[in-house]
């Protein structure tokens, strides 16, 4: 049983921004736990022989030249945004971060 | 009562830390093909990728991880053989991404050291500073907060986002703990930003304008009671964009810590910003929460995994040490140590090189670059080198050895130059600066001048040298300055029966 706490999921919940009430947090520490038992039966499968890996195809040195391309214009690149100023982006005030 | 500075060094053994954060020079950006040119409007530099719009697939920039690879050999650090990105995760809309790509626990640099030297009371002293990794990663786009009254971000209403910035190929260094400095503290942190910032000069991969911000520095500092043997809580200062600035920082925090320990107060582990004008520092966000990034390993790019033949390569490329160049020069031109630092700090180093090169006779060539053109370059608020060319500068110097010059119209010369009056020749045909070295010109002046003071003539004639100096005024006046002054005396005794 993979233990992932009330706690954890607060501090998870903390760190993206998310208001969760306490019953929201219990039933989400529960399904968490069952996703993380879930995924740990890989490595009973997977022996000292197996590396661990992080990209599915074994490639390296994937490089780009130092070569300019064209950007999107400003009106394309603010398009999406769902508020704009000055030719900017337009976001609410942060609060307690810098 | 305060303590002051060596009051609190006398008590507290500083620890130093630092970051140094470097914009490299690529033309585009480190995961896409935007361009890092400064200055464009907002937003016109940016694309699907550094925007983060979903399905938009990073490439990394081979010349960065070139530059960081040449960056870690001059620090004398170890190759990663296995280098990886990774996301670092947090809530700012500085990078659109919600995550920057960097590196974390897998830096293409590893274990490196840089050796500065500093003057001491016992002479000058050499500090090994360690370094514990340089790491690839991007700079973040540019915030404008809108409502507050002093752009802070405290009373903001808004914030608006360029994003031109976000992206561009940043890389960090960060040391390890540098102890063991004593009060020397602010002068090893001094020391080893100008190093390391002349090291990546002459490396060509970053323009290190620290005014302007390709090269910042964040300053960790803590103290602990001399012969403790531990260390104490650090704070980390940011916004340090000058020499002089790493250095007042330091001392800044090193007062303010040594004095809340001696009020029995507790060192709060956070993130402080440097203030230009008082040299003291302002509290930011606190780091009381261990920061909690969610690091983990970026799936959109694979592992970089340089080969030794190209590592060696790039190591047979390093240019000499700058210390050990400038050591050289020195010696080469015998410039006392005071004048040296001057050219050093100035960045005026090449270009005086260059001037040499070029045939100018050396001190001539130094005292025009840190004189003249500094002043004129001081006047418009811009870089010396940006006014005029070292091949220019050769040109005036030689044009006043060869006697076509005075001192005074090479001024006039170079001003031309610098007013975007065209080559040195352009402006002493436009403005008409020539030296009259023609006897038969100088004579006529010479005797004008005699005709109008007749008695300081008589003077002369009389034995009275120094009155020459009023006829030789007289003559530099009519003629605009444009005698050769040593002529004109010259030519003025021989005529008063005075000369050899």
């Amino acid at each position: 049983m993979a233990a992932i706490s009330r706690d954890d999921v607060a501090h998870l919940a903390k760190l993206a921004r998310i208001d969760m009430s306490n019953a929201e947090l219990d039933h989400l520490a529960q399904e968490m736990s069952v996703i993380l038992d879930a995924v740990a039966r890989v490595q009973e499968v997977a022996g000292s022989d197996v590396p661990p890996t992080s990209h599915p195809i074994p490639v390296n040195n994937v490089v780009r030249e130092d070569v300019v391309l064209p950007s999107l214009s400003q009106e394309d690149s603010l398009s999406g945004a769902p508020a704009q100023a000055e030719g900017r982006f337009k976001v609410p005030q942060i609060l307690g971060e810098e | 009562m305060a303590l002051n500075y060596d009051q609190a060094v006398a008590k507290y053994d500083p620890t130093l830390g630092l970051e140094v954060h470097v914009e490299l020079n690529t033309n585009s950006k480190m995961f896409c093909g935007c361009s890092t040119e400064f200055g464009a409007e907002p937003n016109t530099q940016t694309c699907p990728v550094c925007l983060g719009l979903p399905g938009a697939l990073p490439v990394v920039n081979g010349k960065a991880i070139e530059s960081s690879i040449l960056i870690g050999l001059a620090l004398n650090c170890s190759i990663a053989p296995f280098s990886r990105f990774a996301r670092k995760n947090y809530f700012y809309p500085d990078m659109p991404k919600n995550f920057q790509t960097s590196q974390y626990d897998e830096p293409i640099c590893v274990n490196g050291y840089l050796d500065v030297e500093i003057e001491t009371e016992d002479g000058p002293k050499q500090f090994r500073v360690e370094i514990e990794r340089v790491h690839m990663e991007e700079d973040t786009g540019k915030s404008l907060h809108v409502g507050g009254a002093t752009g802070r971000i405290h009373g903001a209403e808004y914030s608006l986002l360029d994003y031109n910035r976000a992206g561009i190929p940043l890389v960090e260094i960060v040391t390890k703990i540098v102890g063991g400095t004593g009060k020397y503290a602010p002068e090893v942190a001094r020391a080893y930003v100008t190093e390391l910032r002349d090291i990546l000069r002459s490396l060509g991969v970053s323009d290190v304008k620290m005014e302007q911000g390709s090269m910042r520095c964040d300053v960790n500092l803590s103290l602990a009671p001399i012969g403790s043997g531990s260390l104490g809580t650090r704070s980390e200062t940011k916004n340090v964009n000058s020499l002089r600035s790493v250095e007042r920082a330091v001392i800044g925090e090193v007062i303010r810590q040594a004095n809340r320990l001696e009020a029995g107060e507790r060192i709060v582990q956070e993130t402080r910003h440097f203030l230009e004008e008082s040299g003291q520092t302002r509290p930011g966000r606190s780091k009381e929460q261990a920061e909690d990034y969610r690091y983990f390993p970026e799936p959109d790019l694979v592992p970089v995994v340089p080969d030794s033949a190209w590592i060696e390569e790039l190591r047979a490329t390093l240019p000499e040490k700058p210390s050990n160049r400038r050591k050289r020069l020195q010696i080469e031109w015998s410039v006392p140590d005071k004048e040296m630092s001057s050219l050093v700090n100035a960045g005026l180093l090449d270009v005086v090189e260059e001037t040499i090169k070029l045939g100018a006779e050396p001190t001539r060539a130094r005292s025009w670059w840190l004189g003249e053109i500094s002043r004129l370059a001081n006047e418009r608020e811009v870089d010396p080198t940006s006014l005029i060319t070292p091949g220019q500068v050769a040109v005036v110097i030689s044009l006043i050895e060869s006697g076509e010059l005075t001192d005074k119209l090479a001024r006039q010369v170079v001003e031309g130059v610098v007013a975007g009056e065209g080559t040195p020749a352009d402006v002493i045909t436009k403005r008409g600066l020539k030296v009259v070295s023609d006897d038969g010109a100088l004579m006529t002046a010479i005797e004008a001048a005699i005709a109008a003071q007749p008695d300081t003539a008589l003077r002369v004639r009389g034995g009275n040298i120094p009155a020459a100096g009023a006829l030789i005024g007289a003559v530099m006046k009519a003629t605009g300055g444009q005698a050769d002054a040593a002529k004109v005396r010259e030519l003025l005794l021989k005529h008063l029966g005075q000369g050899e």
